[in-house]
């Protein structure tokens, strides 16, 4: 059960882009096109899971066995830069298909602040180590839900008459602060 | 105790720090991808535009292409002579000379010279307008929403104050996007030589063409008569056709035209500074 409410609370009520605000930049800079949105989604969705399946063991069996929790920030870093490498490497080597479409959006994940923040979320919250995987996939599932849902209204967007002075980022501003407000909504399925 | 702690942390940081690196230089030298050198070496000498001038998916594939010998080194025809010159030195082959093409559009029926019977008021594309015609009365004018200005990844074309697209005959590497882009086949790409050119593509009779656009061809004749070759232009569905093949490259045929619509000479003098230079100075 908690296991669920977990997943739930990770990709709806608390969605790290629509609520949190974290990961804009690829919220932003990535979602002109349902397909790019999509894979950028789905290579973060991958790399949160396992970002959350390696830095919990680092956290735990690391930095709060020698009692210098205040390092996970450093660790943390290193640790995800050093993930996102391998996979890269991972994926050109198995799957040139796969490395094409979505091995430019790699490097932009190392550097994405949603993939810091859920392994930061993950220990302050004190989740156990299934917990925690769970919460790492389904905060890539809000950030791939967010990304589509986004993408979907910036190409319909295209075909809007938008007045000059609202045209390109200022409108995809404007439309996220609306979207963060629709997803306010769902911060009453918590109390059910 | 303060001490044990830098210690600790350095040690702690230290080792983390050693054992990823330690993996990534392992899974570095596990999963080395062969990649062949000369694909990233011709990347260098392309333009990476990836403008499809080449009929590729991009310039990584046309450089694959290149090293299979399925391509010409002249299929780059935005880098035109020079790249081709460089492709051929790098792989060891003998160059040869590209026919550089220039787009041309074929329409001077602009906002001051053609008559409008309608008002358009859905997406602002050639594309789009096309499906219900578009604002002009001439259902082969150019529609005037930059499609093919949008197309261009060059910086080759933009719209003058008339609502026509400009091509710059210096910047033009003739990659055919601007061609595509245009749902009315207005534009067309011809080799640098031909200078002679009907910019209408308007098949009404002519009494109807005159009516509807002041720069129209209207099916008179002259040019025909007037033409050195017989045979070097020739009257199809209303619209005087210049035969490439036949017809001499001059301005005889220019000099009678009741309504200027065949011109001779005119796209080489529309180059990027003589436009900018004849648009009027703006006050900073």
């Amino acid at each position: 059960m908690k296991l669920i409410l977990i997943f739930i609370s990770a990709s709806l009520i608390n969605n790290f882009v629509l609520t949190y605000f974290l990961g804009i930049c690829p919220f932003l800079g990535v979602s002109n096109k349902t397909e790019d949105a999509l894979n950028m989604g789905l290579a973060t969705t991958f790399v949160m899971t396992l970002t959350a399946a390696v830095t919990w063991p680092i956290y735990t069996y690391i930095l709060v066995k020698f009692n210098v929790p205040f390092l996970s920030y450093v660790a943390f870093i290193i640790a995800i830069a050093a993930l996102v490498q391998f996979v890269e490497m991972y994926i050109r080597k198995s799957s040139p298909t796969i490395y094409r479409a979505m091995g430019i959006y790699l490097p932009l994940i190392t550097t994405n602040c949603a993939v810091l923040g859920l392994a930061l979320f993950m220990v302050l919250r004190e989740y156990n180590y299934i917990e925690s995987i769970i919460f790492g996939f389904a905060t890539g599932v809000g950030f791939t839900l967010a990304m589509l849902m986004m993408s979907g209204i910036r190409e319909e967007l295209e075909f809007a008459d938008v007045p000059e002075v609202f045209q390109g980022v200022s409108i995809t501003l404007i439309i996220a602060g609306m979207m963060a407000l629709a997803f306010m909504g769902f911060a009453g399925l918590i109390r059910g | 105790m303060t001490g044990n702690i830098v210690i600790i942390s350095m040690v702690s940081m230290g080792g983390i720090g050693a054992a990823l690196s330690l993996f990534l230089a392992y899974a570095d030298k596990k999963l080395k991808v062969e990649e062949d050198p000369r694909i990233e070496a011709l990347l260098n000498i392309l333009p990476n535009t990836n403008c499809g001038g080449c009929g590729r998916a991009g310039c990584r594939v046309f450089a694959e292409a290149l090293i299979q010998g399925t391509a010409s080194v002249t299929g780059c025809v935005a880098g035109g002579q020079d790249i081709a010159d460089s492709i051929a030195k790098y792989l060891g082959v003998e160059s040869v000379k590209a026919d550089r093409v220039v787009a041309v559009v074929l329409c001077r029926g602009g906002e001051k010279e053609t008559v409008k019977n309608a008002v358009y008021k859905g997406e602002r594309t050639c594309v789009a307008a096309n499906l219900t015609g578009g604002e002009k009365a001439c259902t082969y004018s150019c529609l005037g929403y930059a499609d093919c200005v949008e197309a261009c990844k060059f910086d080759a074309m933009t719209m003058n104050d008339n609502g026509l697209p400009v091509v710059f005959y210096d910047a033009c590497v003739g990659c055919w996007a601007c061609a595509r882009a245009c749902p009315r086949d207005i534009i067309e790409m011809h080799p640098m030589e031909r200078k002679l050119f009907n910019y209408c593509r308007n098949k009404d009779k002519g009494a109807v063409a005159r009516k509807i656009c002041k720069v129209s061809c209207i099916a008179c004749g002259l040019c025909v008569k007037d033409c050195a070759v017989e045979g070097g232009i020739e009257m199809i569905d209303n619209l005087a056709v210049v035969n490439y093949e036949k017809c001499p490259q001059d301005d005889q045929p220019t000099k009678r035209c009741p309504t200027t619509c065949i011109l001779f000479g005119e796209e080489e003098k529309m180059t990027k500074d003589a436009y900018y230079s004849s648009l009027p100075k703006k006050a900073v």
